[in-house]
């Protein structure tokens, strides 16, 4: 058997490195909006994304949770320069990549590869499999004559059989199509996959049989995740650490179980109030925190806080001051002045974070009982 | 052998069947070519007249054999003075007065003589190879440009889709026959290189550039569309080049519409340049073609009416005999689309 042969050989992992796999800098990113009275000016900016930091470690899985429009779309799609970030850095390995050119990222984008939201538009309706597959297997290099059998084993470890190399994509269930698009993914032997939203269009009892599936890749490979979804039950699954996004900038970063047991931002809470809980007893008996109102205009955002708006804390310096984001115990970090869920002792010994927005004023967070 | 459910539900026989290695071979998936097929294949109607064009095609392409085994006459060769023989009487091929004979149903003046005495059966085949020949070299310039600046300005987006888009308004403000008007006369006369004077290739170039709005603006629009599905995002991220991106992404998608408007164009060059022979911006005399034997035969329509008759009747036929092909293709390529020419 050549299982061990066809193996997708990433590069051999970087062990003596220290430093993390990715590094996100205040990246922002800024979508004009223009007018097209007889000339296209540009009137405003939509603020996709604004001001975001994280690193990502060799292995680690990173959720990103938050409402639809809030930026975690464009976020990975601006890591993998999918689009271009307005300013920032993005280091992978240490090289800067936020303006690296076609020739440049090419050896980046074999390391780091993304699986698409909705697994009917990601694959060409016109190619079959084997052809889906070689154009990145024949990217790795790999030669004519091993190209077949190095598709084989690809659908075998996605789940899927190999005898399905010669269909079509129509020809698939939403869950075999996604797991294609794994296998594309991996065809590459990347170390870092990003996963924008890669369960929210299959049926829930696939999502499970589709996450089981990047978990096992994880171990086999290790890969690193950064997994985009805007449900957090689904997440909490995957995640080591999770972060939350509202409005284009980062709220709250924790490992998962902590964020779900003690949450400090109050959209967080939100969020975890709009878990649906099966029984429909419990689903009622339970108090939920909720964030009331639509979210703002990300074209015009709120000024201090973005959160403000909508939150059953806010006080005068929400309005006023953008929060820093401070770092709590155990590396929590969360942007709020009136943070819930700490004693005044944590909050006290909080610290600034070097990932806080440049913009972010001066304050330290105060207790409020 | 689990092949078609769902995966992961019995996942590890189902790897472990494929590991053996004996694992009976699938026949290959139905591509959305051969599904068409098999729809094109049920429309009875569509493949009728697909074979009418065909029989037209193979006639016009036996023209030398026809003229010189049946009608032993070229098509250029005039006959004034002689005779034919109709039901076992001579009789003059143009009469005194200049009314040339009508069909004799006989190998020689098969369809009657036109007024120069040239028989007009074989003019006829001569003709419509001179008619197909252009309006296919008319579509493959059509469908190539139209194609090649519909993907550019579709992809590229911005400045370049701003200058073709101005470009493609600009040729498609003039009505189609005013334009072939123009262009085919001052080719004629002056003429760019190899495209002067009485070629051919005059007609079929006009023929060819006229249309090019009308594959390249819907083209356009379909790439717009298509290059917004996460496909070419997921080529992108692999680091494909924007060339084969467009080559081997993009274009097999537009494969279908192609293959629509292919018919489209061709029935519509085959029209316009009858148009433009009728009206001697297109073919050049002594050449035939359908429009320059109808443009002919008005002269003499009282007395002989035969001679606009065929070339009049066989212009319908083969172009009915395509748009009618043409629209079974576009409802087993695509049963939703609403692909249409515009004229």
């Amino acid at each position: 058997m050549t299982v061990e042969a066809a193996t997708p050989q990433p590069s051999p992992a970087p062990g003596a490195e220290a430093g993390p796999l990715l590094e996100v800098e205040h990246v922002k990113v800024l979508f004009p909006v223009k007018s097209h009275t007889l000339v296209a000016r540009t009137v405003a900016h939509v603020h996709a994304v604004d001001d975001v930091s994280f690193e990502l470690r060799e292995g680690e899985t990173l959720g990103i949770v938050g409402e639809s429009g809030c930026g975690k779309t464009t976020l990975i799609r601006t890591l993998v320069r999918l689009i271009d970030p307005t300013s920032g850095a993005i280091r992978f390995r240490g090289k800067d990549i936020s303006s690296a050119g076609r020739r440049e990222l090419e050896p980046i984008r074999r390391e780091m590869q993304m699986v698409f939201q909705d697994p009917q538009a990601s694959l060409n309706p016109h190619k079959r499999v084997d052809q889906i597959l070689g154009t990145p297997l024949k990217l790795r290099g790999v030669g004519k004559d091993r190209l077949q059998p190095e598709s084989r084993d690809l659908l075998t470890r996605v789940g899927l059989s190999p005898e399905h190399l010669n269909r079509f994509p129509h020809e698939f269930s939403g869950g075999q199509r996604q797991r294609i698009g794994i296998a594309r993914a991996l065809a590459l032997g990347p170390r870092l996959i990003l996963l924008d939203e890669p369960v929210s269009a299959l049926d829930v009892s696939i999502q499970a049989q589709v996450i089981n599936l990047l978990d096992d890749l994880q171990d086999e490979f290790t890969l690193s995740y950064v997994f985009v979804a805007h449900d957090l039950s689904v997440v909490r699954h995957v995640s080591d650490r999770i972060a939350v996004m509202y409005l284009g900038k980062i709220v709250e970063v924790s490992s998962a179980e902590e964020l779900y047991s003690k949450p400090i931002h109050p959209y967080t809470s939100a969020l975890l109030g709009a878990i649906p809980i099966p029984d429909p007893h419990e689903n009622r008996a339970r108090e939920r925190r909720k964030a009331q109102g639509e979210p703002p205009s990300a074209i015009n955002p709120p000024a201090g806080c973005r959160f403000h708006t909508r939150c059953p804390r806010a006080t005068d310096i929400c309005r006023a001051v953008e929060p820093q984001l401070s770092k709590y115990a155990g590396g929590h970090i969360a942007a709020c002045h009136h943070p819930q869920n700490v004693s005044s002792t944590e909050v006290t010994a909080a610290t600034r974070s070097d990932a806080s927005p440049l913009s972010a004023g001066p304050d330290q967070p105060d207790y409020v009982p | 052998m689990a092949t078609s459910s769902a995966p992961g539900t019995d996942l590890s026989t189902e790897i472990s069947d494929a590991l053996l290695g004996e694992a009976v071979e699938l026949p290959p998936g139905l591509g959305p070519w051969r599904l068409a097929w098999r729809r094109l294949r049920r429309n009875r109607v569509a493949l009728f007249f697909g074979g009418v064009f065909l029989l037209i095609l193979v006639l016009c392409l036996l023209a030398p054999v026809y003229a010189k085994h049946i009608a032993h006459q070229g098509p250029a060769a005039e006959n004034i003075t002689g005779t034919v023989k109709v039901g076992g009487k001579a009789k003059d091929v143009v009469s005194t007065t200049g009314i040339p004979v009508g069909p004799t149903w006989h190998s020689r003046y098969f369809l009657g003589a036109d007024e120069n005495g040239r028989d007009v059966a074989v003019r006829l085949l001569y003709g419509g190879r001179n008619s197909l020949e252009i309006g296919f070299v008319a579509t493959a310039i059509t469908i190539f440009f139209g194609l090649l600046v519909g993907v550019l300005a579709g992809y590229f987006r911005g400045i370049t889709d701003g200058i073709i888009t101005r470009v493609l308004d600009v040729i498609w403000a003039f009505p189609a026959v005013l334009l072939g008007v123009t262009l085919g006369v001052s080719l004629a006369l002056g003429g760019i290189g190899p495209l002067h004077g009485n070629t051919l290739m005059v007609p079929a170039v006009v023929v060819g550039v006229v249309y090019i709005p009308y594959v390249g603006k819907p083209v356009r629009g379909q790439v717009l569309g298509l290059r917004e599905r996460e496909f070419i995002d997921a080529a992108r991220q692999q680091g494909l080049s924007h060339a084969r991106i467009m080559f081997s992404e993009i274009l097999p998608n537009l494969g279908s519409t192609i293959v629509v408007f292919v018919p489209l164009i061709l029935a519509n060059a085959i029209l316009l340049e009858a148009g433009l022979s009728y009206l001697g911006a297109g073919v050049q005399p002594p050449n035939p073609s359908w429009g320059t034997m109808i443009a002919d035969g008005i002269r003499t329509i009282p007395a002989a009416f035969h001679n606009v008759l065929v070339p009049g009747i066989m212009l319908v036929l083969a172009v009915m005999s395509i748009n009618v092909f043409g629209d079974g293709l576009r409802d087993a390529l695509d049963p939703r689309s609403k692909v249409r020419i515009a004229r």
